[in-house]
C-alpha cells in the first residue's frame, strides 16, 4: 500500500489522534501541578463550538476561528479557577465534572446557537495535517520549556506537598491557576482544530465519556514524562481501529488490555524512573 | 400534584441512594472511586431479566440472582483487578483507571451477548397494584422501592455500627495500614466490601430498570454520573450521606421537571452540585477532615 492510499484510509485517525495526544496534554498540565481537574472534555467543547460557531455564522477565517477557540476557553477557565481551584483532590475533581456536565446540558439546550442534540452540520473543513502536527510540536515544546523553568520546579513542588511547597514560598494558587488555565486552552485548540476536522460536532462528544478518556489517556501513558500523554493518546486512539477484525468483541478486548496495561505498568507505559532501573545494574542502584 | 410529585422523588431518590450506597462504601472503605460501579448496577438488571424470562422464576427470586450476579462481578473484579493493584502499591489514579477498564469490558461483554438494543421484561412481572393514599397513587413497585431502600441503608449502619465487622471495616477506613497491624485482615474485609458494594448496586439495577422497564447495556453509565453527585452531595464515604444525597437529587431533579422543563433537570441538578461543592467542599451532610502537613 502507497502512502497516498494509506493516508486516504487512516488520514483521520493520524490526525485524530494529534487531537487527543493536544487533549492528553491539556490533563497533563494540570496533573503535572497535583491537581485533578476533568473539565478538559468541556473546555474542549467549548473551544470546538466558539471556532465552529465564527466560522459558520460569521465567516471568520479559520485563523481568527483557532484563536477564539483558545482564548474563550481559558477565559472561562479563569472565571471558574477563581473558585474551583481552592478545592482540592477527589473534590476538585468531582467540581471540574459538575462544569463539565453544566457545559453538556447548557450547549444542548442552547438550541438556536448550537444546533442541540442534533449538533452543528457542515462544519468547513479547514484543518490540514500539518495545522495539528504544528499544534503538537508547539504545543510540547512550550511544555518542555515550562518543565525545565521555574514554573515547572513550582509545579512539581506542588504536586509533591502543597503545604511545603507554600512554606517555600511557592504562589500556590497563582500557579495552579496557570496550570489550569493553560491546561484549557490547550484542550480548546484541539476542540477547534478537531471541529474543522470532523465536519459534524455534538454534545454528547464533550461529555462525562470523553472526559474520562482523556484522563485515562494521560494516565496509562504515564504522568512522568511529556511523551506518556501523546503514547496514551497513541494507544487509546489506535486501539478500537487495530482490534477492528475481532467484530463484537473489538471494544470489550480494548477494555481487557487497558486492564492488563494498567495491572502490569501501574506507573503508565512511559515511566522514566523504570527505565532507569533497567539501565543501572541493580547492586549500582543500592549504593 | 404536588403530593404525587413527592412520591415519584421519594422513589426516583431512593434507587439514586440505592445506587450511592455501594458506590460510597467502596470509596469509604477502599479509598477508590469505582467508575466500574454502573456496569454491575447493569449486570444485576440483565441477571434479574434473564431469570424471569429464562427460568420462568417470579420477581423476588430474580432481585436476588440480580444482587448474587452483581455481588459476583464485583467480587471478581476485586480479586482479578484490584487485589493485585493494592499489592504493587499502584499510584491512586490507577485503580479508577482500571474500574474504568472493566466498565468497559462489562458494557460491551453485554452488548455482545445482548445486543445493543433496550430489553423489557415481560407484561406482568411488575406488579400493576397501587394503593390510593389521600389522591395520591402508589405502586407496589414505589412501595417496594423505598421500603427497600431505607431497609438496606439501616441494615448497612446497623453493621456498620454495632457489630465486630462494622468497626473493623470504620478502622479500615481511617487507615488500612493500622487496621493491619491491629490484625484486621484487611484483604478479605476489601473483598468482602467490593461484593456487598456490587450487591447494592445489582438491587438498585433491578428496581430501576423496573421503574422504567428499560434494560440497555450502558444503562449504568447515566446513573454512574449521578452516583458521583450522590456522594459529592451527601459527603464522600458517609453512608447515611448518600442516603440524604440521593434523596435530595431525586427531589430536585422530579421538582425541576415539574417547574422548570424536563430539558432542564440535568442542568439543574449538577448546577446545584456545582454550587454545593464551592460553598461546601465537604458535602451538604459531610464533615470537614483536617488535613495534616
Amino acid at each position: 500500500m502507497d502512502l497516498q492510499n494509506f493516508w486516504d484510509v487512516y488520514g483521520n485517525l493520524v490526525l485524530t489522534l494529534g487531537t487527543n495526544a493536544l487533549l492528553a496534554l491539556s490533563i497533563w498540565l494540570t496533573l503535572a501541578c497535583g491537581m485533578l481537574a476533568v473539565a478538559n472534555a468541556a473546555f474542549m467543547g467549548i473551544g470546538a463550538y466558539t471556532a465552529a460557531l465564527l466560522t459558520m455564522k460569521c465567516g471568520a477565517p479559520f485563523a481568527l476561528s483557532l484563536a477564539a477557540g483558545i482564548i474563550m476557553p481559558a477565559l472561562i477557565a479563569v472565571i471558574i479557577g477563581l473558585p474551583v481551584i481552592r478545592l482540592s483532590g477527589v473534590y476538585l475533581a468531582m467540581a471540574t465534572l459538575a462544569f463539565g456536565e453544566v457545559v453538556r446540558v447548557f450547549i444542548l439546550n442552547a438550541e438556536s446557537w448550537t444546533g442541540g442534540a442534533m449538533g452543528l452540520n457542515g462544519i468547513p473543513q479547514y484543518t490540514q495535517w500539518w495545522h495539528v502536527l504544528l499544534a503538537v510540536v508547539l504545543v510540547l515544546l512550550a511544555l518542555w520549556r515550562v518543565r525545565a523553568s521555574k514554573i515547572g520546579r513550582a509545579f512539581d513542588a506542588i504536586r509533591g506537598d502543597e503545604t511545603a511547597a507554600s512554606l517555600m514560598g511557592v504562589d500556590v494558587r497563582t500557579r495552579k491557576m496557570q496550570a489550569f488555565v493553560a491546561g484549557a486552552a490547550i484542550a480548546g485548540l484541539a476542540g477547534a482544530l478537531n471541529a474543522h476536522l470532523t465536519f459534524f460536532i455534538s454534545p454528547g462528544e464533550f461529555g462525562f465519556d470523553k472526559g474520562v478518556e482523556i484522563l485515562t489517556m494521560a494516565i496509562l501513558g504515564g504522568t512522568g514524562g511529556l511523551a506518556g500523554p501523546i503514547l496514551g493518546a497513541g494507544i487509546i486512539t489506535v486501539l478500537p481501529e487495530a482490534l477492528r477484525g475481532l467484530a463484537d468483541y473489538r471494544l470489550m478486548v480494548n477494555g481487557v488490555i487497558l486492564v492488563l496495561i494498567v495491572l502490569f505498568l501501574p506507573q503508565g507505559i512511559w515511566d522514566p524512573a523504570r527505565f532507569k532501573r533497567w539501565l543501572v545494574p541493580k547492586k549500582a542502584a543500592h549504593a | 400534584m404536588l403530593e404525587q410529585q413527592f412520591v415519584n422523588a421519594l422513589s426516583l431518590g431512593c434507587i439514586y441512594a440505592l445506587f450511592a450506597l455501594g458506590f460510597t462504601l467502596v470509596f469509604g472503605v477502599l479509598g477508590i472511586i469505582n467508575l466500574g460501579h454502573g456496569a454491575v448496577f447493569m449486570v444485576g438488571a440483565y441477571a434479574a431479566l434473564m431469570t424471569v424470562i429464562h427460568l420462568n422464576l417470579p420477581l423476588w427470586v430474580a432481585i436476588i440472582a440480580a444482587m448474587i450476579a452483581a455481588g459476583l462481578a464485583g467480587a471478581a473484579i476485586d480479586a482479578l483487578v484490584l487485589k493485585p493493584l493494592r499489592k504493587r502499591g499502584a499510584p491512586h489514579l490507577i485503580p479508577m483507571i482500571a474500574t474504568i477498564g472493566t466498565a468497559i469490558i462489562l458494557n460491551n461483554g453485554a452488548q455482545a451477548v445482548f445486543g445493543a438494543g433496550t430489553l423489557r421484561f415481560p407484561f406482568g412481572t411488575v406488579p400493576e397494584e397501587a394503593l390510593q393514599i389521600a389522591g395520591v397513587k402508589v405502586t407496589a413497585l414505589d412501595l417496594g422501592i423505598i421500603v427497600l431502600s431505607f431497609a438496606m441503608m439501616a441494615a448497612l449502619l446497623l453493621v456498620m455500627r454495632r457489630t465486630q465487622f462494622g468497626r473493623a471495616l470504620r478502622a479500615i477506613a481511617e487507615s488500612p495500614k493500622a487496621a493491619r497491624l491491629l490484625g484486621i485482615n484487611v484483604e478479605r474485609l476489601f473483598f468482602v466490601t467490593s461484593l456487598a458494594a456490587a450487591a447494592l448496586g445489582g438491587l438498585a439495577g433491578v428496581l430501576i430498570s423496573l421503574n422504567s422497564n428499560a434494560i440497555f447495556p450502558l444503562m449504568g453509565q447515566d446513573i454512574l454520573l449521578k452516583g458521583i453527585a450522590v456522594i459529592i452531595l451527601g459527603g464522600m464515604g458517609d453512608i447515611r450521606g448518600a442516603m440524604l444525597g440521593g434523596l435530595f437529587l431525586g427531589f430536585a431533579e422530579v421538582l425541576s421537571v415539574a417547574y422548570i422543563g424536563s430539558d432542564m433537570r440535568d442542568a439543574v441538578a449538577f448546577g446545584l452540585l456545582f454550587l454545593i461543592l464551592l460553598l461546601r467542599p465537604q458535602g451538604l451532610f459531610g464533615k470537614v477532615v483536617q488535613r495534616k502537613a
